[in-house]
């Protein structure tokens, strides 16, 4: 019964993946099959049934997980001595540390803002038009694809070849530089501007996001607003500032927290594309260095922490914002 | 402000609208009158530029990529892409076949992996949240309230911060680097979300046929089964597309627990990316081995997708 846990072949792949879904299956039917006897049962039995399991999973895999880290990080790389916050005064005073959050800084106001901004633009020019499914589709399609996928994308646009007579430039955007009369780059390397690259994938995956959830609010916004403003003699940018703008407001902000949030954790295109070197090195990815390349128990948690802390403000502007909204309403 | 409808205003009103077909008249006019009211916008010759910019930008350099993956592997270190428009076409499979099959990446064994890996990952955490968002939203029990505000407060955890202690305990149960903790994996990550929104459709069913099917003496299993269930098939659509193309796309499970025999496309590739950053005939033609599954759900199932997301992101 090895290919329980070791399967060879695809074969008993196939067939452990086939026992593991219809062992949950039966294991869930039988609690069902449980509360659901007849006879008068308390409603929190019935309620233990459908929630408890969930809340097992979580609390054993979340909740538990987290304050184990929590702990972790007031101690040394093995977790053999107790020192207190010296990860945390490291990660936020030792250059290199300091140099990573200055990084990730950069990504986490970067990315959600511009690809916002890009993606409310589209919307609103290709809103209505002849073209409006085939435009957002193709800005769309980059959702589907892994970090991993776009990052092989973008490198290869990046690619840089030697600037010599009998060498041509295959990545396109060192050629279009050729094109123009300037020389080709190496632009995941030259510090600081290679962050900039980088981002530019995350934003290129973002903006359909962005384009998708903004384009619905536009086309929530009420005409008679529309149209009273446009008696009042709004239109073109006046109409998008005094009318689109605030009226989507609430929309902007699920956006704009949502990528920061996603970017925040986000270790993919950093990884794939520079491993973190030529000084691209962002939080999350230096908290897998941590933990599996350098061995260091202790900063790698503290860092996971560092990672959970910085999404409080975030969350914290979406429910402030949330609140407003509703008591405008 | 309103006119007869011109052919090409009713034809862009009802691709606009076909999801709500019985408020198509209505919106129609409405449509029109919109229509009417921001004309003139799309004429300004820069918005246009600007928007076909956009579109390039966004679609370029996936075009390369798929261009290059088909082109031999001589060409494609002399010369770019875009040569092949202008004389230079010669096209093969020959790849795809490396990628797939060859001695030291056969790409079929992770995309094999991929598969197994996603599919309970997506039934498992699935199946769980309905049955926990059911309870939330229609069974009284105590503690529901701080329950469900827990459960919706977990969904900011990080990742990072659950991977070590989890890690430990694989290794500590002789189960590390199993398909058994990529799944558990996977699906414990997925609840605090997959709840919320589940619970948020499960709450738009109105009361009333949940109280007649108790009327009826239906239980809890049955009414879910019976009652909700076949009203939630979009709302699970949504979440299950959602659901797979996290798994699919995700390198940092995969990377973390599986076992280097049990990864993921993803980090098979990621891996190549470090290790043969230069050959670009593997790299591309791997990276598209990748795409095409979440690429073809994704095209397939656009409708849902978009539906689940709006109703996360406005509702959340």
């Amino acid at each position: 019964m090895t290919w329980l846990l070791e399967p060879d072949t695809t074969g008993q792949k196939f067939m452990l993946m086939v026992v593991a879904v219809v062992l949950f299956a039966a294991v869930m039917g039988l609690i069902l099959f449980l509360v659901d006897r007849p006879k008068r049962i308390p409603s929190w039995v019935v309620a233990a049934g459908f929630v408890g399991v969930p809340l097992l999973f979580l609390a054993y895999g979340l909740l538990r997980p987290g304050l184990i880290t929590l702990w972790q990080s007031f101690f040394n790389r093995n977790g053999s001595e107790f020192i207190g916050f010296d990860n945390y005064v490291r990660a936020f005073t030792e250059g290199q540390f300091q140099q990573v959050l200055v990084v990730t800084a950069a990504w986490v106001i970067l990315a959600p803002l511009l690809s916002a901004v890009i993606g409310l633009g589209y919307a609103v020019l290709v809103d209505r038009t002849r073209f409006e499914k085939l435009a957002k589709a193709l800005v769309f399609v980059p959702m589907a694809i892994s970090m991993v996928g776009a990052s092989i994308i973008w490198k290869f646009v990046y690619e840089f070849r030697p600037d010599q007579a009998n060498i041509n430039q295959i990545g396109l955007l060192n050629q279009v530089l050729v094109w123009v009369g300037l020389p080709p780059q190496q632009f995941l390397i030259g510090q600081p501007w290679n962050t900039w690259f980088l981002i530019v994938v995350m934003i290129w995956i973002q903006t359909g996001f962005a384009m998708t959830v903004l384009s619905a609010a536009i086309k929530a916004i009420p005409d008679d607003i529309v149209e009273a403003a446009r008696l009042d003699g709004l239109h073109g940018m006046g109409m998008f500032r005094y009318i689109t703008v605030p009226s989507i407001r609430p929309a902007l902000v699920v956006v704009l927290t949502t990528i920061a949030m996603g970017t925040l954790k986000a270790f993919d295109i950093v990884r794939t594309m520079t491993g973190g070197q030529f000084g691209t090195q962002v939080v999350a990815n230096e908290f897998y260095t941590q933990a599996f390349r350098q061995g260091n128990q202790g900063l790698a948690a503290a860092l996971a922490v560092v990672l959970f802390v910085l999404v409080i403000p975030i969350i914290a502007y979406n429910v402030r914002q949330m609140r407003k909204s509703e008591e405008i309403r | 402000m309103t006119s007869t409808p011109t052919p090409g205003q009713a034809v862009a009103g009802s691709a606009l609208d076909e999801d709500v077909p019985s408020q198509q008249l209505r919106k129609l006019s409405r449509l029109e009158r919109r229509a009417i009211a921001t004309k003139g916008k799309l004429s300004s010759p820069w918005a246009s530029a600007i928007a076909i910019i956009i579109a390039i930008l966004w679609t370029i350099p996936s075009l390369g990529l798929l261009i290059t993956s088909f082109r031999p592997q001589e060409d494609i270190r002399r010369t770019g892409w875009w040569t092949v428009f202008t004389g230079n076409a010669s096209f093969t499979m020959d790849n795809y076949n490396e990628a797939l099959y060859g001695n030291s990446n056969d790409l079929s064994t992770f995309f094999v992996n991929s598969f197994v890996i996603t599919i309970p990952a997506v039934l498992i955490p699935i199946t769980l949240s309905l049955l926990a968002a059911y309870a939330f939203a229609w069974i009284r029990f105590p503690g529901r309230n701080f329950l469900f505000v827990a459960v919706f407060s977990l969904q900011v955890v990080p990742l990072q911060i659950a991977l070590v202690p989890l890690l430990s305990d694989y290794v500590d149960w002789n189960v590390n680097g199993s398909y058994w903790t990529v799944w558990l994996s996977h699906s414990i990550f997925a609840l605090p979300l997959a709840i919320f929104l589940l619970h948020n459709f499960m709450k738009d069913i109105p009361a009333s046929l949940v109280e007649a099917a108790r009327v009826d003496g239906a239980g809890h299993v049955k009414i879910f089964f019976r009652v909700l269930f076949p009203l939630l098939i979009p709302a699970i659509a949504s979440f299950g597309i959602f659901q797979f193309l996290w798994v699919w796309n995700d390198l940092l499970v995969g990377l973390t627990f599986a076992a280097p025999e049990y990864q993921p496309l993803t980090v098979k590739i990621a891996e190549l990316a470090g290790t043969r950053g230069g050959d670009w005939y593997l790299l591309t033609a791997g990276a598209f081995i990748a795409m095409i599954v979440p690429l073809i759900v994704f095209i397939a199932l656009q409708r849902f997708f978009v539906r689940g997301m709006l109703a996360g992101a406005v509702k959340g």
